[in-house]
């Protein structure tokens, strides 16, 4: 009986406590920079396109919502010849951005995606990319990368020692 | 002309009465809602309208345009009478109510007898529900309602003669008046924390709200209602709210009676208080089982009310 009396009194007191509530519209609520929101294609720091088109992210996400076709430009870079996700299937779980190897796709803090029309959730490529590095600024796939590339031979990226000649005996 | 006049005051008062406590129980709907969200750190509507002002009329708007769907097991005339009875014996018990001396649509030497057997009819109402849904859980509710509304009439109805035995008269403007000097809380407080209980049975409030108990029940007897017809039931418990509080105001706390303030606003100020009690008491309580509600309507409530009534009669009669 005491208890109930105890908790009404209780309940009472919350009248005058601070306020959880965060007025949407008007008040934003404060996102953690690793908050997984809207997905998007980052680039390297000099510009270029960071996804190598590997698929790791279309096979890391389990409801199948991205779809891309690689393809090669002339210097011998991969890169997607479009870059699909359908983000009315999307369950923003990340797992994307874990699976590449690029830190070519990237989740955001922003969760305003809403549409009338089904339709438009779906973003191409154009929609995806953005004109900046992202999370990561300092981080260039294809400087660190041993992969030849036109302009970069092998052996010429950073940390990387000179390709061994098979031909000499010389330790 | 003056006799016409005069002829038309009554009328007056029921308009007045009527207007009054249907835009009242409209407006509980956002007081309800605004103060549970207080009392659980939210803000509760404040969109439609200043402070959310308008959302009862939002709401009611969205039930009339919603389906009035009768299902087709339904005992159709129980059923659409059903809601029309909860409304009407609520407002009934109004006209014994006096806002302010004079301001009373009928001032019976019975008000409390009429008044008490108003409230009980409303029972009605629930179990013809729950019976007419045709619906296992509508009608365990609507019996749960009957079984309730027996065990906690009865000494809701003992709890009260205490303040009878003193006032000496069924009239509420006489019981009003006899506190003058000091209201009833004071000598009957065992009557009016047992009344006070009672009537939120009476109501079928949280945490007695064993009829509705809609984690148990899903809603109980108005599951199969929708539209206006659920409208209906709201209307009625919100009356039925602003009933007991007005009763609880006028025979413990001297209804109008207060310094400085003209009497209506004391009454509305009182009434009000009570009802944010009983929202209070839904954000706060949890709802008993059905047996332990029924054992302490008879086992705790109905002696104590006796014991009450008894030790009232006695002194009473020691004094005079």
């Amino acid at each position: 009986m005491l208890s109930l009396l105890r908790s009404l009194w209780e309940v009472f007191r919350h009248g005058f406590h601070k306020r959880i509530t965060v007025q949407y519209p008007e008040e934003r609520p404060y996102l953690a920079p690793r908050y997984r929101g809207r997905i998007v294609l980052t680039r390297d720091p000099d510009g270029g396109e960071r996804c190598v088109a590997c698929n790791l992210c279309a096979v890391a996400c389990p409801v199948d919502c991205i779809s891309l076709q690689a393809t090669e430009d002339e210097n011998g870079r991969r890169y997607p010849e479009f870059f699909r996700i359908n983000f009315s299937r999307c369950i923003f779980c990340g797992y994307c951005e874990e699976a590449c190897p690029t830190y070519a796709i990237q989740l955001t803090p922003d969760f305003e995606m809403g549409e009338y029309n089904r339709q438009n959730l779906v973003y191409e490529k154009e929609h995806l990319m953005v004109n900046g590095p992202g999370k990561y600024p300092d981080y260039n796939f294809w400087r660190v990368a041993g992969v030849a590339i036109g302009g970069k031979d092998k052996g010429q990226s950073e940390n990387e020692d000179k390709p061994v000649d098979l031909h000499s005996l010389l330790p | 002309m003056s006799q016409t006049l005069k002829n038309l005051y009554p009328l007056v008062i029921i308009a007045v009465v009527l207007g009054v406590i249907l835009n009242l129980a409209a407006v509980l709907v956002w007081v309800e809602r605004r103060l549970l969200a207080v009392w659980q750190d939210r803000y509760g509507p404040n969109r439609v309208g200043p402070f959310g002002l308008l959302q009862p009329l939002a709401d009611s708007i969205k039930l009339f345009l919603k389906e009035d769907w009768i299902p087709p097991f339904a005992d159709k005339p129980v059923f659409v009478l059903a809601p029309a009875i909860i409304v009407v014996t609520a407002l009934l018990s109004f006209a014994v109510i006096p806002f302010a001396p004079g301001f009373v649509v009928a001032d019976l030497n019975i008000g409390l007898l009429f008044l008490l057997a108003m409230s009980s009819l409303g029972v009605y109402s629930v179990v013809l529900a729950g019976w007419a849904s045709n619906n296992k859980y509508s009608l365990l509710g609507g019996i749960r309602a009957s079984a309730q509304m027996l065990s906690y009439e009865v000494f809701m109805g003992l709890s009260m003669l205490g303040v009878v035995i003193i006032a000496g008269s069924f009239r509420l403007t006489d019981i009003v008046e006899a506190q003058r000097k000091l209201w009833f809380v004071i000598p009957q407080f065992p009557g009016f924390v047992l009344f006070l209980i009672a009537g939120v049975a009476e109501a079928r409030r949280l945490p007695f709200d064993l009829a509705e108990a809609e984690s148990e029940l899903i809603a109980g007897f108005h599951s199969e209602y929708s539209s206006m017809k659920f409208g209906m039931f709201f209307v009625g418990e919100y009356i039925g709210v602003t009933l007991i509080s007005t009763a609880i105001s006028l025979l413990y706390f001297g209804g109008w009676l207060g310094p400085f303030l003209p009497g209506p606003v004391w009454f509305a100020i009182k009434t009000m208080a009570f009802i944010c009690f009983f929202i209070l008491l839904r954000a706060a309580m949890p709802r008993p089982r059905f047996d332990q509600l029924m054992l302490w309507g008879w086992k705790f409530m109905l002696p104590l009310a006796l014991v009450n009534l008894l030790a009232t009669g006695a002194v009473v009669l020691a004094l005079s």
